[in-house]
């Protein structure tokens, strides 16, 4: 966040005649405050639930306490760390693949001499983000079947002799996963880094071409550098979403077959918070999944701080 | 004449990848529209593309008798527009205040809602709360809880922070009250930024389905059209014993016709509207990189 000097609230000052003139704004921020408590904080008071072998009958007091127990069951139960290895290869995966695939289309849209061409490419481009994931795994699904396009293609390449049954086999799960985001998200994670390029000032590329710089020389050297500050960012704000990466799909595409590569941490909680009505079991996988979140945020913004890179607080 | 040649090669190269790029974009969408128009049983068989092979029109007909469906699409519509309406309303007048210099509280305020963007309670905590709220089994858990969002406020603080300070004193010196500042001068110059706020809250109302199923599931009326699309999807994935499979044996419509005709129908609204509407999300989307 910005801060303005000047203008910080210490040089406000609060008398009667303000409070009345604010009326308004103050009676506003009281019923938004009231809305932010009840639906952003209280529910961090429920985090008791994971210190308590909770039962809705006895209610937050009247359910026993059991310290780090259901802590320590997760910690000892094997699905657990096979739900976290996936949610962490799955979230990596994820980030790592989108941010390079737009950074490309957004490079290479760039260097497109037809304008118009560029404008039909970009405008398909985001048509998938708009789609539901509902729809995406769907329409993924049909692709992937057994009478789909891909095997088609790979059986008149003679890649291969029978149709594969790519959700039969684990292997293929987490490319799946990442390239379901990759082409729903491809062209609209581009839209920044456009706007980023088209931001560079264009001397410096007219000098870079009077000294015989050619077009990696430019883009490697001009391009890359000036949408720098922009990768920075967005890579800042996604490493804290990392563990938020995987749920919709893993768990729209994610069968029995493949249950031991498709589980996340939020498939878990849904499992066992949920359908098994262990609310405690289900709050203290959060509660894991809350704190590694932030600890990624506070190590980005470290690392940002160190290399001199904008930071996001 | 060497670099010219390589220029050209480049530039081949560049339309090869960009043609590449739009084929593997629309083609799944194409084929299930393909799909959707042609015979359930024939589908079945493969080898449909771009074109159905025999078509039909009783994979739509079948939908639209379906009554989960119409009633999806009624409960999907309804929350679309109030929960926009709403969203929009809360946090426009949530940014007007946080953007309001002589605000007393203003950086308290700001800072209590960007902390709820990194730290939330959690599905289960949620839901108990949902619960105890009465919001479950409740077409209000659409639009209350997610009306104030953090990311969008800030978009459109930014943009308010843009717009000089000079109006609203002018106005404040002719008399207008805070209330008369939002809504007359302020809001109008506001209407670009609006209206992406507005585009991303409906496509997210539109889109989503996970509050149907976690919150609503033993409510049917309050279905919503991705829910039941859901539905739809796990049918064909575990397509043995499936009721819907052996209910239209006779028939020729099979899970994934009908499937696909309902996709088609949930996209169709998108499909036509989002064309128009880029610019708003092109600036929208750049006011909230730059800030966040």
């Amino acid at each position: 966040m910005r801060k303005k000097k000047g203008n910080t609230p210490n040089a406000k000052k609060i008398t009667w005649a303000e409070i009345k003139r604010q009326k308004f704004l103050l009676i506003w921020s009281a019923i938004f405050i009231l809305y932010g408590i009840i639906f952003y904080y209280v529910p961090l008071g429920g985090w008791i639930m994971a210190f308590q072998n909770y039962k809705p009958a006895k209610g937050f007091l009247g359910s026993d306490f059991v310290g780090l127990d259901k802590f320590k069951f997760l910690f000892t139960d094997s699905t657990f760390l096979q739900v976290i290895r996936n949610t962490f290869a799955m979230g990596v995966l994820i980030l790592i693949s989108t941010f390079v695939m737009a950074i490309v289309f957004a490079i290479l849209l760039n260097e497109m001499r037809s304008m118009k061409g560029k404008k039909v490419v970009q405008t398909i481009s985001y048509l998938p983000h708009f789609l539901s994931w509902i729809i995406v795994t769907g329409i993924l699904h049909d692709a992937l079947s057994g009478t789909g396009i891909v095997n088609e293609v790979l059986m008149k390449l003679g890649l291969i002799k029978q149709t594969v049954n790519f959700f039969a086999k684990p292997g293929y799960f987490w490319p799946i996963v990442a390239f379901a985001n990759v082409w729903k998200e491809t062209g609209w994670n581009a839209i920044i880094y456009l706007a980023a390029i088209t931001a560079i000032d264009p001397s410096l590329y007219e000098a870079a071409a009077i000294d015989g710089a050619g077009r990696w020389a430019k883009i490697r050297h001009i391009t890359l550098p000036g949408i720098r500050p922009t990768i920075m960012i967005l890579l800042l704000i996604n490493i804290g979403n990392v563990l938020n990466a995987g749920f919709e799909v893993q768990y729209l595409l994610g069968n029995g077959l493949v249950q031991s590569v498709s589980q996340t941490i939020d498939i878990y909680i849904l499992k066992w918070g949920i359908s098994q009505f262990d609310y405690s079991l289900g709050t203290a996988a959060g509660i894991f999944k809350s704190a590694v979140s932030i600890g990624l945020v506070i190590i980005a913004n470290q690392i940002a701080k160190r290399t001199g890179e904008d930071k996001l607080f | 004449m060497k670099k010219s040649k390589a220029d050209h090669i480049f530039h081949i190269c560049l339309a090869i990848f960009m043609v590449l790029f739009v084929v593997i974009t629309l083609y799944p969408v194409l084929n299930t529209l393909a799909i959707s128009f042609n015979n359930g049983l024939d589908a079945v068989k493969g080898g449909i593309h771009l074109w159905p092979r025999k078509f039909t029109l009783e994979n739509y007909a079948k939908v639209l008798k379906r009554q989960n469906l119409v009633q999806g699409a009624v409960i999907t519509v309804l929350r679309t527009v109030i929960g926009t309406l709403t969203s929009l309303a809360a946090n426009a007048l949530l940014a007007f205040i946080v953007s309001r210099k002589r605000f007393l509280f203003r950086r308290g305020m700001s800072l209590f809602w960007v902390i709820t963007m990194y730290v939330n309670g959690g599905m289960i905590p949620t839901f108990i709360l949902y619960k105890s709220l009465g919001l479950t089994n409740s077409f209000w858990v659409y639009i209350i809880p997610g009306m104030v969002s953090a990311f969008n406020m800030l978009v459109l603080r930014t943009y308010m922070e843009g717009i000089p300070d000079s109006l609203e004193e002018s106005a404040q010196l002719d008399g207008a009250g805070y209330f008369t500042i939002f809504a007359k001068i302020i809001s109008p110059l506001c209407l670009p930024v609006y209206a992406t706020v507005a585009l991303f809250v409906a496509v997210g109302q539109w889109n989503s389905w996970f509050d149907a199923m976690l919150y609503n599931r033993m409510s049917e009326q309050y279905t919503t059209l991705q829910y039941e699309l859901m539905k739809l999807l796990s049918s064909v994935m575990n397509q043995t014993g499936s009721v819907d499979s052996m209910k239209n044996a006779a028939s020729s419509v099979t899970p994934v016709s009908i499937r696909s005709a309902a996709t088609i129908l949930t996209m169709l609204p998108i499909v036509c509207l989002y064309p128009f509407l880029q610019r708003y999300f092109v600036t929208g989307l750049t006011i909230g990189g730059v800030k966040e």
